[in-house]
């Protein structure tokens, strides 16, 4: 049975968090003794633990205008810390029990070069949100172009992208009617993480077993197209939730189902999302975290599988995996759950008194799945999700009845192409551009 | 664009880039709102070989348009009248982006009503960025040659793929 509760301390943990994200959006530049304020209470919050007097030190400064990368990075660390305690008691109340986190980090091996994102973050933190130009926003562009030829850096590469498009996006931002306060700090803040050179980097170790896929969640920004599957593997008598991730570089003119044409290179994957097939694994890397790094050498197309028969039967007694400490944060919660025996709405599912709120905003056009088609449902496959406030279900999959057939619907069912005649065809026209670029790029590249 | 709620301030997965819409890219292969201009590249009519490399500045409307090879545009030829490379460049990202977000970057003040960008634009000559503008295109194109990647990339968890339309 789903309960889902909010833990007690949440809100004054969120409170501090937003009274730092406030901050930001002025800039460290202007802080007024109210935002003084809103710091000190940062500070005083983490008195008697071991980083407290780190912490009480670097915001003193930063009060009194002494806006260093060593003061900054305290900062977001004094976030992310309480961001992860928000992860934990949010994880925690809905009484699952984890593997323990056990992995022993090192630092990433001789590293890209992060000043130049360092410097364009510091910058953007001493602006505030609101101070953000054409200029400013622009302004981390050369290192992407430099962090995108690093492999190593390819995770801080994706995400200063992502960041960069938004407030280009969105400058001069100082006219802009609302301001995305918490998820810009978000993403600087894990920004300024990954931009150190101490950040840790965790091993992976080769695995066997069949997998038995429960969904895609699917990812985008301008420049990257990521499948992310959620499944269970079993190995040597142990089911064990685990994800397996595929990444492409796109650009924005390519999106909707003809995104799915870049990942060109996994058949394998892509093949058994469509097909609804488990995958054979042999000799694959795992993390820690539970992370497949999806090897196509490693993995064979298996037998027919249906996920819902899969979440059915294996998905409570799963081994779950622990979460890596850095990545803790409530907007990095995706549990995958099986809601049954619900009523639908148009934006909640009730099971038997409890709504469920229905996550709306993350049903990608590259997908089957419709707001109708979960309003229709009788069974819901999804990832549990907690942000703004609430807990909300983000569908993967359902099983609906559409026109008195029983009908169902998953993220990946377009994995090789729609399978639905009307957007087939508008796949078509949309998926030359993947093939007019590439003209153009073979021709005016090469010179 | 779901702005509309109280919890947008307080929320990780806000959305903040409207998706853009498909369009055919064959006539302007590449439209960007960047470096405070809105700038693209359109094809030549008539030289497969051959691309023009236009731009419009925000704030005052300066306008420009070259060959890849920095040969000025016959049809702008310097002037402030957009030529027809000009126009297909803020057609392609009209349909890209919508007319409120072109119009906004651009700095265009358009009555209520107005759908034809071109109304509040206040055009000058400005000088040539083509070669801004070019290599903007060459990096825009390189992220097709940029090998796909299998690591958790856990940022992206705040990047959900762009919404279907019910």
């Amino acid at each position: 049975m789903l309960t889902l509760t909010t833990p007690s301390g949440l809100g004054e943990t969120l409170a501090l968090v937003d009274g730092l994200d406030d901050v930001l959006v002025h800039g460290l530049a202007r802080i007024d003794e109210e935002r003084a304020a809103a710091l000190e209470a940062i500070a005083a919050a983490f008195a008697g633990s071991p980083p407290a007097d780190r912490i009480a030190d670097a915001i003193g400064k930063i009060i009194a205008g002494t806006v260093t990368d060593e003061n900054l990075i305290v900062l977001a660390g004094a976030r992310t810390a309480l961001l992860g305690a928000a992860h934990d008691a949010l994880l925690g109340s809905l009484g699952r029990p984890r593997e323990p986190w056990t992995a022993e980090g090192e630092p990433a091996p001789a590293g890209p070069p992060l000043g130049g994102g360092r410097s364009w973050l510091r910058e953007l933190a001493i602006a505030g949100w609101r101070g953000v130009d054409h200029e400013l926003a622009g302004g981390g562009a050369a290192a992407v172009q430099t962090l995108l030829g690093e492999p190593s850096a390819r995770r801080l590469a994706v995400l200063l992208d992502g960041f960069g498009a938004e407030l280009r996006a969105a400058a001069p931002v100082a006219t802009l009617e609302r301001i995305p306060v918490r998820r810009w700090a978000d993403l600087w803040t894990r920004a300024l993480l990954l931009c150190q050179a101490a950040y840790p980097v965790f091993g992976a170790v080769p695995v066997d077993g069949r997998l038995l896929i429960l969904g895609a969640d699917l990812h985008e920004h301008p420049t990257v197209f990521r499948a992310q599957v959620h499944g269970l593997l079993e190995a040597g008598g142990t089911v064990r939730l685990v994800r397996a991730s595929v990444a492409a570089a796109k650009v924005d003119t390519i999106t909707g189902p003809s995104a799915w044409r870049m990942l060109a290179g996994f058949p394998v994957l892509r093949g058994a999302l469509a097909g609804h097939r488990s995958i054979e694994i042999a000799g694959m890397p795992l993390t820690a975290a539970g992370d497949l790094l999806w090897d196509e050498a490693c993995a064979t197309a298996g037998e027919p599988a249906d996920p819902f028969a899969t979440a059915r039967v294996l998905l409570a007694t799963a081994v779950l995996p622990p979460v890596a400490p850095l990545d803790r944060h409530p907007a990095a919660i995706a549990e995958p759950v099986l809601l049954e025996g619900y009523t639908a709405g148009p934006d909640s599912l009730d099971l038997g008194g409890v709504p469920v709120a229905v996550d709306r905003d993350r049903l990608p056009a590259a997908g089957p799945l419709t707001p109708a088609l979960v309003a229709a449902s009788t069974a819901c496959l999804g990832l549990l999700r907690w942000d703004a406030g609430r807990w909300a279900v983000q569908p993967l999959a359902v099983q609906a009845v559409v026109r008195k057939k029983p009908v169902a619907a998953h993220t990946g069912d377009w994995a090789l192409g729609p399978t639905e005649a009307k957007a087939a065809k508008a796949e078509a026209a949309a998926g030359t551009a993947v093939e007019v670029l590439r003209e153009r790029a073979g021709r005016l590249l090469r010179r | 664009m779901t702005s509309e709620g109280a919890g947008y301030e307080r929320r990780s997965a806000a959305a903040v880039i409207a998706p853009v819409t498909v369009r055919k890219l064959a006539k302007v292969p590449f439209v960007e709102l960047a470096e405070g201009r809105l700038q693209g590249v359109v094809s030549s009519g008539s030289d497969v070989e051959r691309v023009y490399v236009s731009s419009i500045t925000a704030g005052d409307h300066g306008l420009s348009c070259n060959t890849n090879n920095n040969r000025p545009c016959g049809g702008l030829s310097g002037g402030s009248r957009a030529c027809g490379h000009l126009r297909a460049l803020a057609d392609a990202a009209v349909a890209q982006y919508g007319l409120a977000r072109v119009a906004r970057y651009l700095k265009v003040e358009l009555a209520a009503g107005e759908e034809d960008l071109w109304a509040g634009l206040h055009t000058t000559t400005a000088p040539n960025r083509a070669a801004e503008v070019f290599s903007g295109f060459l990096r825009h194109l390189a992220y097709l040659e940029t090998p796909p990647s299998n690591e958790p990339l856990p940022e992206l968890q705040w990047f959900p793929a762009a919404g279907a339309v019910s």
